[in-house]
């Protein structure tokens, strides 16, 4: 029995873990791996998904669809800002990675002059149940359950539809796909959107969870950014393995040692990856199949 | 956003009449370095701070000024970064050269320009609680500290919930020395830690730590969290049912969680704290009247506010008395031991030999609708403990910070 409850509580921070660094990571990797952006604007389009997510909830609507109204405006907020500044830097990666820095502290600090130094909570819902004489909070499985979702989703969009198909040839070899009728500067929007659309998801989910500060954004970035890196350019052949492994260390570290520990594994990992494994997981699993 | 916008005007107003008033008075103006964080993860707590600068800077300009001299205020926003308060620090004292600094929320940014303010003699009014333990007689520091917080409400929380107890704590120096503190406490009053954690500044998932504290089914929890992101821990361990009475000497009085989170995530939690905008009596509610009619927007007046307010008007009455802005001649004053004033709190003096200040200390217990109660109020607590160990800066000057392992009578290891 109590074999049990250690296994159900290592599973339990595990998959919190995972469901953690798969939300906050998706948005950063498909705008990264698809389009080659490093955005360090991530944590202001997970602020906006919060942010959006909560007044909802205030104006009364139940939090499912507050979370989707929550991503939605951040997909669009991500489009907008494609259109008017990313999309003239798709030839300058170490601009955008400025121009984008430069963004994140305009959102942060306009959102602190616009809307005060925080915004109260709504509460997490669901509840707790014990297992063992611990509580547990229901609400995070309901977070493991998005971040499978999540994935699934997204496998079933980029190998199942034709905005999928058209965004991959469009980002394997951009002049082709146009010659053959693409619109691609409508597909590097959508996929833009699609990156913000998933951070501002990880924000309404978070939401409920967290203190809603305007500097929220960056609780999440420096692990998206280590599963990200750890990962490489695929989502599914390296976000989602490097966060189940990256969650595994993690978990191991922080009920071993602590909270410190647990940090100072992740950022381990990633040093031991980006040497060993420059191109990250992905470029591991695809030198293994060829 | 218009209601903001308006606020943001009313401020330049302010400022401008100010400025003005200056100008229309006799004497050169006395200069007030103001260096808070404006913005970053520690704003939430220190914007009032600014605020209560302003609000007594405004009534005492409006009063005559300090000595004849009108109060003018040069602020920067340090941006919750350590770095930019040794940026701001040497600007203020070498460009600006102001008279005093009003400086500082975590103890991590006081002492990054502690040394700077030493190097160029400086003065500067520390208005924040803290670990305790600086001996430095270029800082007067008007925050609670352990001897203040913790000797009071550690015996307390044993008495009521039990001994066994854990800590989680921010990884840093205030945390650190503060569990410090907090263990030591613990084993005078026959209390056993059953456990301690301390957490890097910024993390905001806790479901391990959570676990970690039931397997360890403390009596109470002792919550040294700082900063917006570990805040999050109240409502993922009230998510998770953790149910435990916690103990703090940070929470509510600097952050007002238990307004900006969703009740019960706060539920008996209890605080020690110099003043809280809840405190009832006729002071405290005039003084609450007032900050709300100059800033009607301030989502919580907390105690570093009224912390800073109070300085301003004691470096008033230190200045006057010494009849100049020399330092020499405000330490003579201070070595008076008479300098105190009866402030929305109650009756504050400054401790000469660690220029420390005594504070009225109350018990804040937040219940389960986050309605606040006292149930204990402790009166003229004096900041003893750096006397204690040796401290005493009428005779010489350290410029150290003691911890409790100074503790002289420590001897039972």
């Amino acid at each position: 029995m109590d074999f049990l409850s250690g296994l159900f509580s290592f599973l339990y921070q595990t998959g919190d873990a995972f469901a953690f660094l798969v939300l906050s990571a998706c948005g950063l990797a498909v705008i990264f791996g698809m389009m080659g952006i490093i955005n360090l604007a991530h944590g202001e389009f997970i602020l906006c998904g919060a942010y959006v997510t909560t007044s909802a909830v205030r104006m009364g609507l139940p939090l499912p669809i507050a979370i989707l109204v929550g991503t939605l405006v951040a997909g669009l907020v991500g489009m907008l800002l494609e259109r008017v500044i990313i999309r003239h830097l798709y030839a300058r990666p170490l601009d955008s990675i400025v121009v984008t820095w430069g963004i994140s502290m305009i959102v942060t600090q306009g959102t602190l002059i616009i809307l005060g130094s925080t915004m109260p909570g709504t509460g997490t819902p669901f509840g707790s149940f014990t297992v063992a004489g611990y509580g547990y909070s229901v609400y995070r499985f309901v977070l493991m359950l998005a971040a499978v979702a999540t994935l699934a989703v997204l496998w079933l969009i980029f190998t199942r539809t034709r905005f999928g198909i058209l965004a991959r040839a469009t980002i394997q070899v951009p002049h082709i796909a146009e010659a053959l009728g693409v619109n691609t500067s409508l597909i590097y929007s959508l996929t833009f959107g699609l990156g913000a659309a998933l951070a501002g998801l990880c924000g309404g989910l978070y939401a409920p969870t967290m203190t809603l500060v305007p500097t929220m954004g960056s609780a999440f970035v420096v692990e998206a950014f280590v599963t990200v890196v750890v990962g490489g350019a695929d989502i599914f052949l390296g976000t989602a393995p490097a966060a189940a492994i990256l969650a595994v260390v993690k978990a191991g570290l922080t009920s071993w040692q602590g909270q410190l520990a647990g940090q100072i594994g992740l950022l381990v990992a990633v040093i031991v990856v980006i040497r060993i494994l420059p191109r990250g997981l992905t470029g591991f699993i695809l030198r293994e199949r060829t | 956003m218009t209601k903001q916008a308006t606020g943001v005007l009313a401020t330049l107003g302010t400022l401008f009449a100010l400025s003005a008033a200056a100008f229309a008075q006799d004497g050169e103006p006395i200069k007030m370095g103001v260096l808070e964080d404006q913005s970053g993860d520690f704003a939430v707590a220190t914007i009032g701070k600014v605020h209560g600068i302003e609000l007594a800077a405004e009534e005492i300009n409006a009063n005559g000024g300090i000595d004849g001299r009108p109060l003018e205020l040069v602020t920067y926003d340090t941006q919750s970064d350590n770095r930019r308060y040794q940026e701001f620090m040497r600007r203020v004292l070498q460009r600006d050269k102001v008279d005093v600094v009003f400086a500082g929320f975590s103890s991590a940014s006081r002492e990054a320009y502690r040394p700077i303010v030493d190097q160029f003699d400086g003065l500067a009014f520390y208005n924040n609680q803290y670990e305790g333990g600086v001996c430095d007689a270029n800082m007067i520091v008007t925050g609670a500290v352990p001897e203040q917080q913790f000797s009071t409400l550690i015996p307390y929380m044993v008495e009521k919930y039990g001994k066994n107890v854990y800590t989680i704590a921010a990884d840093y120096n205030f945390g650190q020395i503060s569990a410090e503190w907090v263990r030591d406490i613990v084993k005078e009053n026959g209390g056993t830690m059953v456990g301690e954690e301390f957490i890097p500044l910024g993390v905001s998932q806790f479901s391990q730590t959570i676990q970690n504290i039931q397997k360890a089914k403390p009596d109470f929890l002792v919550t040294l969290l700082v900063g917006t992101a570990q805040a999050s821990y109240y409502e993922q361990a009230s998510s998770a049912n953790v149910d435990l009475p916690m103990a703090s000497s940070v929470n509510v009085g600097q952050g007002y969680e238990h307004k900006r989170f969703q009740p019960p995530s706060l539920a008996n939690m209890y605080v020690t704290t110099n003043w809280i905008e809840e405190v009832d009596n006729p002071a405290s509610k005039s003084f609450v009247e007032k900050w709300h009619k100059k800033f009607p927007d301030e989502p919580y007046i907390n105690q570093e506010a009224e912390n800073s307010y109070v300085a301003v008007y004691l470096y008033k009455q230190m200045v006057e008395r010494a009849g100049s802005t020399d330092h020499d001649a405000i330490r003579k004053v201070i070595a008076e031991g008479d300098v105190c004033m009866d402030a929305p709190e109650g009756r504050v003096c400054i401790d000469p030999k660690s220029q420390h200040m005594s504070h009225t200390i109350y018990l804040a217990k937040v219940s389960e609708d986050h309605s606040i109660s006292f149930p204990k109020v402790w009166d003229d607590i004096k900041p003893y403990w750096l006397g204690h160990v040796g401290c005493d800066l009428t005779k010489e000057n350290p410029e150290a910070q003691y911890t409790p392992s100074d503790n002289p009578k420590k001897n039972d290891g």
